[in-house]
């Protein structure tokens, strides 16, 4: 599998490739800790929080808010104490950057996150991982202990004032946890339902504290924003997507991997053909699914000869979002109903079940596209789709309604065909076929 | 959404104040006071401690477990199942000792995670969801494991099994069979 950056020097993945990467020592030997230095010894929290807007960093956990500005709303004159989390339960289908940033450079999250907490007065931090990614736990824990033995997390960091301690936490397998009010809930114990915002979590979050939740990427961004100064970070990427982006590709392709791409990239029919190989076995690309599961699937017509540019606006202008940078490529075997089937199994699978729209809505969407699976489609359960979908999206009370509700959306109207070859045929205006056919 | 592993006796265990508690050697002790030492409230370490008391009770939560967990946590019984019974990793009934995880998510699935699927249930003679008799497998389908790039994978225990085939997967099953392999549970 390929890790690297293409088209820009690479940032994030500077260190991924050499020898005992996740080594404190290797780390230091190639400007770890500098950032951490310079902000301890010369930069106010406000200095470094205007670094982090100036670089027009969004979070790269998918939502892609802005950094600087989610760390502006933390009250500065609480007297309760304050918290960062990083969020890694990467559970996005086709998304894993954020293991191979860990796994690689545990190091550099650290750095991030004691930036992080330096800037908004936090003592204590939290790294909220995936059940499944124990390794990588075990990996931030002794990277932990090194930095804590070299002086550069615990009491009196780097011989000054500022004391912050991190601590690894383990989820469970619950993909919702990624949504970061559900995050805090099963942080304190709870299950893993997400709250009513606001309050913010920025304002009442953890343990009802003033809290900052970032995904592992924005957090590994921020050591280079403050060596390199928010400004000329931002000029490697575009005016309203600052810095550089690392992409997971998954699929059909011959090169799956690990990207490092500046932001506004200038084509991702060139990046899917040339930097990731092409598809494999001689066949056609069909489809592409660009920012994790929950996007918009976009047609290869959508893609070849449009020069889409690789950004927050120029995938939305294409149809879809950069979302969490989790590209599935299809080729023209795949059938787009199945694939859109087993996303909406996925959906449903982990819906919380807090909310009437999520819960019942994912569950009948499984049942319509398992009967239409069986060969008992009626000709308008396009249609019905649809109008399950219609009930859940904006209708759902966090975000995964609207995640199991666009894949359908985009599916149906860019692979008409693929939806229409499983519904029986529309005969005298009656359903022609099975007698008695099981209400669902 | 635990997944039950006893066909034929698909009613959630019997949940009640057990006669018995969980104890547990100064070492396994020492350890959850690790993790307890991490958060202002106790509540919070629900998640790692069930992970532990699950790994020492034979790979479930069995009702003295539970016992346990609700008295270091200061918590009811209740808490504990409400908490169990929402996350997939936590086993609230028996699993074999090697617990076959295939990844069926959408990229893996178009790089043949069915064959791998189907392969094991012929190898193994269980489907997934299913334990067999003798207890040293069961076999579950899971959602997306974050291991895309290198589909189509599986996980036992905690253990990552990635660009999989048939040939590796008969290779790991021996190994299993043989007593070879860690069943990688920490």
């Amino acid at each position: 599998m390929f890790i690297g950056a293409i088209g820009c020097e690479p940032l994030q993945l500077r260190r991924v490739n050499l020898e005992n990467s996740r080594s404190i020592e290797t780390y230091r030997k190639n400007g770890g800790y500098e950032a951490l230095r310079k902000v301890l010894d010369r930069m106010s929290p406000d200095v470094v929080i205007g670094e982090v807007k100036k670089s027009a960093l969004r979070g790269r956990g998918g939502a892609g808010f802005p950094t600087g500005m989610k760390w502006g709303f933390v009250p500065k004159d609480s007297p309760k104490p304050k918290y960062v989390v990083c969020n890694a339960d990467e559970s996005e289908p086709g998304t894993f950057k954020d293991r191979y940033l860990m796994e690689r450079d545990p190091h550099m999250l650290i750095e991030g996150m004691l930036i992080a907490a330096y800037a908004l007065g936090s003592k204590a931090t939290y790294i909220y991982t995936r059940g499944e990614y124990r390794y990588l736990i075990e990996i931030m824990d002794r990277a932990i202990e090194e930095a804590r033995a070299a002086g550069l997390a615990g009491d009196k960091i780097l011989g000054t004032e500022f004391s912050c301690e991190i601590y690894t936490h383990t989820g469970a397998g619950a993909y919702i946890c990624g949504e970061e009010t559900a995050l805090l809930n099963s942080l304190e114990g709870l299950r893993g339902h997400p709250r009513m915002k606001p309050p913010f979590p920025a304002v009442a979050g953890l343990y009802g504290c003033p809290t900052v939740v970032n995904n592992v990427e924005t957090l590994t961004a921020v050591p280079d924003i403050i060596k390199m100064g928010g400004e000329a970070w931002q000029k490697l990427g575009t005016e309203k997507s600052g810095g550089t982006k690392v992409w997971s590709v998954s699929g059909h392709v011959n090169r799956p991997g690990v990207y490092e791409l500046p932001m506004g990239y200038e084509d991702m029919e060139k990046f899917i053909m040339e930097d990731c190989g092409g598809i494999p076995n001689g066949r056609q690309l069909k489809a592409v699914i660009p920012g994790g599961s929950s996007v918009y699937i976009m047609p290869a017509s959508d893609i070849v000869g449009k020069k889409v540019k690789m950004d927050y606006e120029g995938l939305v202008a294409a149809g879809s979002m950069v979302g969490s940078g989790g590209f599935i490529v299809m080729d023209d075997t795949v059938d787009i109903f199945e694939s859109t089937k087993n996303l909406t199994e996925f959906y449903k699978h982990e819906s919380c079940g807090w909310c009437t729209p999520c819960r019942e809505g994912t569950d009948w969407l499984v049942k319509v596209f398992k009967r239409i699976a069986r060969g008992e489609g009626r000709p308008d359960d396009a249609q019905l789709l649809l109008d399950i979908v219609d009930n859940i999206e904006g209708k759902s009370f966090c975000p995964l309604g609207d995640a199991a509700s666009w894949p359908i959306q985009s599916a149906i109207k860019k692979f008409p065909e693929d939806f229409k070859r499983h519904l029986l045929p529309l005969t005298n205006g009656k359903e022609s076929g099975k007698e008695g056919l099981p209400t669902i | 959404m635990s997944q039950q592993f006893l066909p034929d006796n698909p009613l959630p265990q019997e949940v009640r104040v057990p006669d018995e508690m969980a104890v547990f050697s100064p070492e396994v002790e020492a350890e959850i006071d690790r993790h307890l030492a991490k958060y202002p409230l106790k509540r919070s370490a629900i998640l790692p401690l069930m992970f532990i008391v699950q790994r020492e009770r034979a790979g479930f939560l069995d009702p003295p477990g539970v016992a346990y967990l609700a008295n270091r946590l200061g918590v009811r019984i209740m808490d504990i199942w409400e908490v169990a019974t929402f996350y997939s990793m936590i086993n609230t009934e028996p699993v074999g000792m090697y617990h076959l995880q295939i990844c069926r998510t959408l990229s893996c699935k178009i790089l043949g995670a069915g064959t791998i699927t189907e392969h094991c249930t012929r190898r193994l003679g269980i489907k997934p969801g299913e334990t067999t008799p003798d207890k040293i497998f069961s076999l579950s389908e899971v959602e997306c494991l974050g291991s895309c790039g290198t589909a189509p994978m599986m996980q036992i225990g905690f253990d990552y099994y990635e660009n999989l085939t048939t040939g590796k997967v008969d290779e790991l099953i021996e190994k299993c069979r043989s007593g070879e392999l860690s069943n990688g549970v920490r």
